[in-house]
């Protein structure tokens, strides 16, 4: 950072707002300035109080936040008892095959993400591979299905987000110094004890930024709920995209985008403050 | 005790890479079926038809094309634009870097549905049509982010004294970028692209809010459920996997050449 400085003195103070200019400008039209109008309709064209859209999306679609929240919860919690271990295999146990090992988790991002849970859709089918199996297991009885339950609407959004649970942990874990975990055991820690006290702490960061890439994409979600889930499964983006485009309900439609951005966001604060990172990725 | 241990984590972490695959393979293996209907989501016999005319759908051939072009378009931009940040962000103390740190963020802890949404009521608001200059709007907005994180994430730590060296032994500005900042920052900005082509490309919710009446290959996809799902579908996801293998493997052994001839070590993806 030394030579940023001294470079930074040298040179045009402008330099830097030039260079960011372009880019954080047009993130300021079309990320910020959206963000704002999208509050000023949510309070707009609505006779009565200004909250009045916001009261409908609380009372007509609680239960679909409610919902989003619940299934996003256990598809980052599954996330986390799937990708953890792998992260951990990759970093400490692959040696030679660690690169390898990391494209291949990436490689379901190389196939379209919609195609991806239409392939669910066929695994999961009735009369399909997975149902029996779980049929001959004895786990589903014969008239059971998979497709359009609860089950399949959070395994498919695990599985579309795992990636983003692995790669920041992987990534948190590859840092540690080996000698730590080595200091530890021979100070007479179990395995265990060493991956308590060393191992899990000094991941804690990836652990949060890959919960936070898999939860905020997975509450906002409605492919994995529309292909693979029953109206029962329905996820409160499926209602903000069915009030924007086919209702046109805007008012409505906006307050429950922003409902839904302002919970995330609260969320994500409380979430760093108990696990005390600041920074993201 | 140890060794059981051990042996579980190797057998969970096979199994979850094997779930990490299942569907890939599901997409491959369709691609080759005759389905019995207009639908291909039932095995029925294997088959070279849908590899033969990939293109027999006019319509999927044609979102395609969009496709391709708003992520050419969308990518051109985006990394120009997220990489003049990332240059100013490893490069410069300024007043005002963590407020564009932030907005860097921001955009990538929002959901895709409130990013497309609120992107609608701004053109809504502004009596804009959506359509195809929409859809590449909203593809270079979210793409910046991730360009300018990437390239930041790779240039960080570099020797910029090269920089300084090559103008005190006299060579212009210009000529300082062009010999030595570019070819040091440029990995990084072809991982960057690649990372926004693939984004763009792939993008369904964000675009489903600014198409109009415009449709990419995603949302031809999204579509196909209700009318008809050819094995094409499967064909185009297969070639852009296919694709994309072939461009990551020559640029990982790229990167590497380049950076063993600087003495570098080696760290693809990270």
């Amino acid at each position: 950072m030394a030579g940023t400085a001294s470079g930074g003195s040298r040179r045009n103070r402008l330099a830097p707002y030039l260079l960011v200019g372009p880019g954080i400008l047009w993130l300021l039209v079309f990320f910020v300035a959206p963000i704002i109008t999208l509050a000023q309709t949510s309070v707009a064209g609505t006779e009565g109080a200004w909250w009045t859209s916001y009261q409908r999306a609380l009372s007509d679609y609680g239960t679909h936040f409610f919902r989003s929240f619940r299934y996003a919860l256990g598809a980052t919690l599954l996330a986390l008892g799937l990708g953890y271990p792998l992260a951990y295999f990759i970093a400490f146990r692959a040696g030679r095959l660690k690169n390898l090992l990391l494209g291949l988790v990436v490689l379901p991002f190389f196939t379209t993400f919609l195609v991806r849970t239409f392939a669910w859709k066929t695994i999961l089918n009735d009369g399909g591979p997975a149902v029996w199996l779980l049929q001959r297991l004895h786990f589903l009885g014969p008239g059971d299905r998979l497709l359009d339950t609860t089950i399949a609407v959070v395994g498919g959004l695990t599985y579309n987000f795992l990636p983003f649970m692995i790669l920041p942990i992987y990534v948190s874990l590859e840092k540690i110094d080996r000698r730590l975990v080595e200091a530890a055991e021979d100070l007479y820690s179990t395995p265990i004890g060493a991956f308590r006290k060393v191992v899990l702490p000094l991941s804690l960061p990836g652990v949060f930024a890959g919960s936070l890439l898999t939860f905020i994409p997975a509450t906002g979600d409605f492919i994995n709920a529309q292909l693979l889930g029953s109206p029962n499964q329905q996820m409160i983006g499926t209602v903000i995209q069915n009030q924007f485009l086919e209702v046109r309900d805007y008012p409505l439609a906006a307050s429950l985008s922003f409902v839904l951005m302002a919970v995330i966001t609260i969320g994500v604060l409380a979430y760093a403050r108990v696990l005390g990172t600041e920074e993201l990725a | 005790m140890r060794r059981l241990g051990r042996w579980l984590l190797d057998g969970f972490a096979g199994l979850v890479l094997l779930y990490l695959f299942v569907p890939i393979f599901v997409i491959v293996l369709y691609s080759f079926n005759r389905p019995a209907g207009k639908f291909n989501f039932v095995w029925k016999a294997f088959s070279l038809e849908a590899w033969r005319n990939p293109f027999a759908f006019e319509a999927l051939y044609e979102s395609m094309k969009l496709s391709l072009r708003v992520a050419a378009l969308s990518t051109l931009v985006a990394t120009v634009f997220g990489t003049l940040i990332a240059l100013a962000l490893t490069r410069y103390r300024f007043r005002g870097s963590s407020a564009v740190n932030l907005l860097l963020v921001l955009p990538l802890t929002t959901p895709e549905v409130v990013l497309g949404s609120s992107l609608l009521s701004l053109f809504l608001d502004l009596n804009a049509r959506t359509g195809f200059n929409t859809i590449v709007i909203a593809h270079i907005m979210f793409s910046v982010s991730y360009v300018a994180l990437t390239v930041r994430a790779r240039i960080r730590g570099f020797d910029w004294t090269l920089e300084e060296a090559a103008m005190d032994l006299g060579a212009s500005p210009f000529r300082v970028f062009y010999k030595v900042t570019f070819p040091i920052i440029l990995p990084g900005i072809v991982a960057a692209a690649m990372l926004a082509f693939a984004l763009s490309l792939d993008d369904f919710i964000i675009t489903l809010f600014n198409a109009g009446n415009r449709v990419t290959y995603p949302l031809y996809v999204y579509g196909a459920r209700r009318a008809a799902f050819p094995p094409q579908i499967n064909v185009l996801a297969t070639a852009i996997l296919l694709v994309s293998l072939v461009a990551l493997g020559a640029t990982v052994l790229w990167q590497q050449r380049t950076l063993r001839q600087r003495g570098m070590s080696v760290t693809p993806l990270a």
